[in-house]
């Protein structure tokens, strides 16, 4: 067991998470199934402005002279398509992901069980499957952690503001495709 | 924002809710040196109770005892992230409580509509359909959390090809499982 303390603050941070996805709406099947049919922008609302918050504030910092470790996933870029395909199937299947999937249970939500016996089961299966994958799939594209500002030589602030750009642009896109499915025209 | 009447309101802006899980990502990275995550949680449990049934199998196993050691040396995994995924359904429970909103459901409205009211076909295609969603994650190594959103904001080039790939497929399985007339019935 790791320490006491440890063990609280990720508790409190859980309860955080939890308490935010509920509030929210991500709890929700229909949230999910929502975004993926293009219906229900929130899933993306969330995300981006999540990304560009939590993302400047913390290279904010540390541009600001605060040492924070970064916490950067290693590049594997065919297991990284492969594993984002499975996900994405199994996440419109499910209709939640683990975290809103496991928040779910405190939501109302009585069949996300069974997916979350599955996820288990989905652990226990990979950990059969992963030496075969660290042969045969996790060698290809293998770059290390390697971020898009220093893969490209670039400015992490550059990466910001196309991000920023984006997110207006489907945050526009999004008002003007709910507005038209709750009001459909007379066609 | 602290009001009781903020916090008693069912449903908050999408906005507000991503800069404020901007702002915990901020605080775990600064305050605890960690980044929000769920999915490394589904394989510590799954090898604990493997270890309980079958030790040998359990221990012979590389990734189970990258994670979680073996019978002889168990390596600590109620940590910091199994933590907080215990605690969030605590957290979506108290949200639902205090905003009032009484929600249970034993299947989805589209669901239903597609699929029939068979509880017994929801409740093994949520099975299936999780199993997949779980190898990918760990295939990829994260999830919506650890890769979408912590690794997506620290810019990982991983994180964003998984969150593409992950969003691509997610759109293409939904329609072909519920077609554009069934996008209606969301």
């Amino acid at each position: 067991m790791s320490d006491a303390k440890t063990l609280l603050l990720g508790a409190i941070t859980g309860l955080v998470f939890g308490f935010l996805l509920q509030r929210g709406g991500l709890t929700r099947f229909r949230t999910i199934l929502g975004q993926f049919l293009f219906r229900d922008f929130t899933m993306l609302r969330v995300m981006l402005t999540a990304m560009l918050v939590g993302g400047i504030g913390i290279y904010a910092l540390r541009a600001g002279g605060m040492e924070i470790v970064m916490h950067i996933k290693s590049t594997a870029i065919l297991g990284n398509v492969i594993g984002g395909l499975l996900f994405g199937v199994g996440m419109a299947v499910l209709g939640y992901c683990p975290g809103t999937g496991v928040a779910a249970l405190g939501d109302g939500s009585r069949h996300v069980w069974a997916g979350i016996l599955g996820m288990l089961g989905g652990a226990a299966l990979y950990a059969e499957a992963h030496p075969w994958f660290t042969e045969k799939v996790l060698g290809v594209g293998a770059e290390g952690k390697i971020t898009l500002a220093g893969a490209t030589h670039t400015s992490e602030w550059l990466w910001f503001g196309v991000m920023a750009v984006a997110a207006i642009v489907v945050f526009g896109i999004a008002r003007t495709v709910e507005r038209r499915k709750a009001h459909p025209a007379s066609a | 924002m602290t009001t009781p009447s903020a916090l008693s309101k069912a449903r908050w802006s999408p906005y507000l809710v991503g800069a404020l899980l901007g702002v915990l990502s901020v605080i775990t990275f600064a305050t605890m040196d960690k980044a929000l995550g769920t999915s490394t949680s589904f394989v510590q449990v799954a090898g604990v109770a493997e270890r309980a049934i079958a030790p040998e199998h359990t221990d012979a196993n590389a990734y189970f005892v990258k994670t979680i050691g073996t019978t002889e040396k168990p390596k600590p995994w109620l940590e910091w992230q199994l933590a907080l995924v215990l605690l969030m359904p605590v957290g979506a429970w108290l949200g639902s409580r205090m905003g009032g909103t009484k929600f249970r459901e034993e299947l989805p409205d589209l669901w239903k509509h597609r699929f029939g009211p068979s509880k017994a076909k929801r409740a093994a295609f949520a099975f299936l359909g999780g199993a997949v969603l779980l190898f990918g994650a760990r295939l990829a190594g994260g999830c919506t959390s650890g890769h979408s959103l912590s690794g997506g904001l620290q810019l990982a080039v991983s994180s964003w090809i998984f969150t593409a790939s992950m969003f691509a497929a997610g759109v293409a399985t939904a329609f072909a499982l519920y077609g554009r007339k069934g996008a209606d019935h969301v």
